[in-house]
């Protein structure tokens, strides 16, 4: 058959059936398929970023708000966070490795490497319910959203006070915490304090807040609520997803499919998907929880 | 592994299959090395960011230094996992070019918006809320 395929109409279109990219149709959708998506991400991550400075002290610090680690007390900021987004680095590693163990026909290789990517992306969706009840929940204290008013600030600028919200100093609800601090100082200086009288006339017309939801946030600005749920929501979409495609190439492996037809690629291709996945999530670690 | 000698393995796949690729044992070894070793790299970048973004406060550094390191870090991250966990680096150019240039130029454009039409949202409070 070779040397002998000439110019027709059947594969004038295919160009001889050569592929100028060196890479099967299905490999080449599922990148095309990865560039859109990784589009939809590039716009969440930079509406959120030009949120989260268009309202510069009002937005929460994210490690103030994701401060839990399971079976355990205290304060520890980013700590879970970390470990999840190891342990969703890992499944990608354990993924390429079974892309490789694909590539040396070795279906047991594929088998095992492939099944510790479904345990990881299993863990990984397990851990981000758990944050997003946390979320919701919220603290025991809570934080108190301000009514209509304005507030003036010591450098005598006029703030306006509605949906801003505040939070305690401590346990002793004495004094609420108002968001303006780099007005107040640098980063390392204190908030706003209310106390007394001031304190109040701002609890008459303000309202107690618990956790958050698409509308309210006891963290700070709502919107920080609507795009951690949002971004890190469709991210998880992908991960559940990605769990699904993985699960069902796995089953496929098992019934030893690809091992007749002689070749991994499938393996290959969800790989990419998996991979895509765990890029994404390194983004929004930097730009939700570091940055 | 029973099926691992029958033609098909070996580069007289059908038509369709001929770019799903194989690899020798040593191969295997040498792309296995490779995979470890990217992953040192992934988690010492990741532990050092989380030390970074804990300790920056205390040690008194800027903190738009702290920001651009997290970036910077950040894009050489998505460079490895592209790079060598999704084969990109030894894919042919036409498909390297073909998937990075659409998607880099989108980006820009998307941040070039953001900076420059971004004073509306500042409107948008002002009539609507």
């Amino acid at each position: 058959m070779s040397n002998t395929a000439t110019m027709d109409s059947k594969t004038a279109w295919g160009g001889n059936n050569e592929s100028p990219y060196g890479a099967s149709y299905g490999k080449l959708m599922m990148w095309f398929f990865l560039i859109s998506d990784a589009l939809s991400f590039t716009g969440f991550l930079s509406a959120y970023g030009f949120y989260r400075h268009y309202y510069g002290s009002l937005w929460p610090s994210a490690e103030n708000v994701f401060t839990h680690f399971p079976f355990m007390h205290g304060h520890h900021p980013l700590l879970y966070v970390a470990l999840m987004t190891f342990i969703l680095i890992m499944s990608s590693v354990t993924m390429v490795l079974a892309v490789e163990a694909g590539h040396r026909m070795d279906r047991k290789g594929v088998i095992v490497w492939l099944g510790w990517t479904l345990l990881g992306g299993a863990i990984f969706l397990g851990s981000q319910a758990w944050e997003w009840y946390h979320f919701i929940h919220g603290t025991e204290l809570g934080a108190i959203e301000l009514g209509r008013g304005t507030f003036t600030l010591p450098n005598g600028t006029v703030e306006h006070t509605y949906g801003v919200i505040a939070r305690w100093a401590d346990d002793s609800k004495q004094a609420l915490l108002l968001p303006w601090r780099e007005i107040a100082g640098n980063i390392t200086s204190p908030f706003i304090q209310l106390t007394g009288e001031e304190l109040t006339k701002v609890l008459a017309s303000g309202k107690e807040i618990f956790g958050a939801n698409l509308t309210h946030n006891e963290y700070g600005h709502p919107l920080f609520g609507d795009f951690f749920f949002f971004i890190t929501g469709f991210h998880g979409t992908h991960v559940f997803s990605g769990v699904i495609l993985n699960f069902i190439i796995f089953v496929n492996v098992i019934m030893g499919t690809y091992q007749k037809r002689g070749h991994y690629e499938m393996v290959e291709k969800v790989g990419l998907y998996w991979h895509f996945v765990d890029l994404v999530w390194v983004f929004v670690f930097t730009f939700f929880y570091l940055v | 592994m029973e099926h691992s000698h029958d033609n098909h393995a070996h580069g007289h796949a059908p038509e369709p299959y001929k770019y799903a690729a194989h690899h020798s044992e040593e191969e295997g070894k040498k792309t296995r090395r490779m995979i470890w070793n990217m992953f040192w790299v992934l988690l010492a970048i990741t532990t050092f960011e989380v030390t970074l973004g804990l300790v920056w406060k205390y040690l008194e550094i800027n903190w738009g230094a702290v920001k651009m390191t997290f970036i910077i870090l950040t894009v050489a991250k998505a460079y490895f996992i592209v790079a060598y966990y999704m084969h990109l680096k030894h894919e042919r150019k036409a498909l390297k070019n073909t998937i990075i240039i659409p998607f880099v130029l989108f980006a820009l454009y998307l941040l070039y918006h953001i900076f420059t039409e971004g004073v509306y949202s500042e409107m948008m409070d002002k009539y609507f809320f």
